[in-house]
């Protein structure tokens, strides 16, 4: 396994920088998560990682040595690409078993035989293994690409989105596996996603891009508790944290522009007496959580409450803000 | 496939398809049975007016196709010992004997030998130059695949006298190795752009996939973009195989004794002892099946059609 490095690499595709000098150091064994909003540059760094895009500017290292100059193969990278990409001319079997059988590894037959059982087993597609890889369900397709990036023990998995197209139940227990796989050969991994459940139970560390940048690398509970700025914030926590004008709720900081409110910062006072006042717009069931929908002054502001509550739609409350975050006008955070 | 059923023609409309395509068939065969027929027939059969539509088959046809005869009299022709074999038996009722072998076994192999060896170079180097122009960023390729395309916008035989003198100088004339060489200069724009098309069809991210999985990029174009290109590479094997067998004029023009192909040589039958016409439908019939069996064998291929894709789109 290794460290992978990023020193001020930057992508460009015309005019659009995907990746802007990035630096990004993802320790040995490290499980990477990278959020991001969409055309954030996340595939982009996969794919300069893996060896499959070349820097503009800047170098790459896995495990100490500069890679920039070396083909995929040499990298020995393992990645599940976002759309998939399985060999449409093979079977299932065969596509587990295509990196096992490259001129790098050259697996015994019987050893191959094994690795594939067990990884289709894994994923729950051994009655699948004889299928052409194009007759196969989305979610059976996804599981395939994961598989085929499993079979290997290469010094970095790179994973694009790999649950994306999979049910909550299955997704669930692949979170649980991948989290397995990487407790137990201390792989370093890193992972895109959008889905905040896998950033929070799966990542040691957790990257932020903004249009190519990295806004911001901690752990998961550090950017959820303490992002840098409001791009980084909006990333996690269901529902989205409310950003609203900073004089709302009377005076922030100085410099302050806007104040962020996630769900436990904000005090709801169903008497309508301490606070803002505020008129219940809506009252959303998801089933595992409750969402109150709040008019503040003509804001929209979105919380949390109780799966019991007696709180109706056009009721009058108060809210008040319970150690919120601030930004300042350009989004960053103010203390 | 489902989408398919949306536009799936009526009942209707596919038998009238179905009479349309049943008869422009039976007018573009007709000549072709007609050649095969006239194979079978004798000589007076073959020219009879109005024209025999019934007669009695006979190999003759394929007998003067492979041999050369001599005249004999009927006395020397009493003295010879009983006829061995078919052949002989049908050549002494025209009181003639079998000399000897006639050219058209020779000449239908080199007609093999080059209408095969210039198909598989012009797509060996088709698939390879395809690849190129398809994945990699060349300086000028577009004027580049203009300039491939544009040496196919006048008659190959346009510049059949600067050839004829190049290849007498280059001592490539009457080759095998001549003709194959100038087959595939002719056929290999057709070929560079057919697959390049082809080859574009194909998503980037398999080869990528393989490239990832530990493969060269060499191998990922072996074990992964040529499985998909077979389609268009079977196809483009066809047209390509088509134009080297059919080509007359550089045949006639280049070709005399030992790489002479099959085209130059089936009309020489005629006037040789007479309007052998049996001879030459036998020949034609003959001439025609590489390419009939060649197309059925990729068939397969023709047919599979595009890949449905495993990439999400
Ligand atoms: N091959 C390419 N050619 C041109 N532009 C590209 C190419 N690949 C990516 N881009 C551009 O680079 C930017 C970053 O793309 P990238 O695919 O890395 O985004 P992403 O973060 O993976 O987004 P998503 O979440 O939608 O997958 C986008 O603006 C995209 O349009
Ligand atoms: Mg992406």
């Amino acid at each position: 396994m290794a460290e992978v490095a990023l020193k001020g690499v930057t992508k460009r595709f015309g005019a659009v920088s995907a990746v802007a000098g990035m630096d990004l150091t993802v320790p040995d064994g490290a499980f990477m998560v990278v959020l991001g909003p969409t055309g954030a540059g996340k595939t982009t760094t996969l794919r300069l990682v893996a060896g499959l895009e070349r820097p503009d500017a800047g170098e790459v290292f896995i495990g100490g040595r500069r890679v920039t100059d070396e083909t995929p193969a040499e990298r020995d990278v393992a990645m599940v690409f976002q759309q998939y990409s399985l060999y449409p001319h093979l079977t299932v079997r065969e596509n587990l078993a295509f990196p096992l059988k490259s001129p790098l590894l050259r697996t015994p037959p019987a050893e191959i035989a094994r690795i594939v059982g067990e990884t289709a087993e894994m994923l729950r597609i051994g009655h699948k293994l004889d299928n052409r890889a194009t007759r196969l369900s989305g979610g059976e397709m996804q599981r395939v690409s994961i598989g085929r990036a499993l079979v290997r023990r290469p010094a970095v998995y790179l994973m694009d989105e790999p649950l994306s197209s999979l049910d909550a139940k299955l997704r669930a227990d692949l979170r649980v596996e991948l989290k397995r796989i990487h407790a137990e050969i201390a792989a370093t991994l890193i992972y895109v996603t959008h889905d905040q459940t896998e950033a929070m139970t799966m990542a040691t560390h957790v990257g932020v891009l903004e249009a190519g940048r990295l806004a911001q690398v901690g752990g998961p509970r550090e950017i959820y508790e303490n992002p840098v700025s409001a791009h980084v914030a909006a990333r996690l926590g269901q529902p989205r944290i409310n950003l609203l004008p900073a004089t709302l709720f009377g005076h922030g900081p100085d410099r302050a522009a806007t104040i962020g409110l996630r769900p436990e910062h904000v005090a709801l006072d169903p008497g309508g007496a301490e606070g803002a006042p505020a008129v219940v717009t809506r009252v959303e069931r998801l089933g595992d959580q409750t969402r109150l929908h709040l008019d503040v002054a003509g804001h929209a502001l979105v919380t949390l409450t109780d799966p019991h509550t007696d709180l109706k739609t056009g009721r009058a409350v108060a809210v008040r803000p319970r150690d919120p975050l601030w930004f300042d006008a350009a989004g960053a955070r103010v203390t | 496939m489902s989408a398919h059923s949306v536009t799936e023609p009526s009942p209707g409309r596919k038998r009238v398809a179905a009479a349309l395509v049943v008869a422009y068939a039976l007018i573009t065969l007709l000549p072709l049975m007609w050649i095969f027929a006239t194979g079978f027939k004798s000589p007076p059969d073959s020219i009879a007016y109005p024209p025999k539509i019934a007669f009695e088959p006979t190999l003759e046809g394929y007998v003067n196709l492979f041999t050369t005869r001599t005249r004999v009299t009927p006395e020397q022709l009493q003295a010879l010992p009983p006829p061995d074999g078919l052949a002989e038996t049908i050549v002494r009722n025209r009181d003639m004997v079998i000399a000897g072998p006639s050219k058209f076994g020779e000449r239908f192999m080199n007609s093999v030998i080059i209408g095969f060896g210039s198909t598989f170079l012009s797509i060996f180097l088709g698939t390879l130059a395809a690849y190129a122009f398809s994945r990699f960023r060349i300086p000028l390729s577009d004027d580049l695949l203009f300039f491939i395309l544009s040496t196919r916008m006048m008659p190959p035989i346009a510049v059949a006298i600067p050839i004829f003198l190049m290849y007498r100088t280059l001592g490539l004339s009457d080759t095998h190795l001549g003709m194959i060489l100038l087959y595939t200069a002719v056929n290999i724009s057709l070929a560079v752009w057919l697959l390049k098309g082809f080859i574009d069809e194909i998503p980037r991210e398999y080869e990528e996939a393989a490239l990832i999985d530990g493969y060269t990029r060499f191998q990922a174009f072996v074990k992964v973009v040529l499985p998909q290109a077979a389609t268009g590479i079977a196809s483009t094997a066809i047209f390509c195989l088509i134009f080297a067998w059919n080509e007359y004029a550089f045949a006639v023009l280049l070709t005399s004794g030992t790489a002479q192909t099959a085209p130059p040589f089936i009309p020489t039958i005629i006037g040789v002892g007479g309007q052998d016409w049996p001879a030459v439908a036998a020949g034609a019939t003959l001439f025609l099946l590489p390419v009939l069996v060649f197309t059925v064998l990729l068939r397969k291929h023709l047919l599979r059609g595009i890949t449905f894709g495993a990439v999400r789109k």
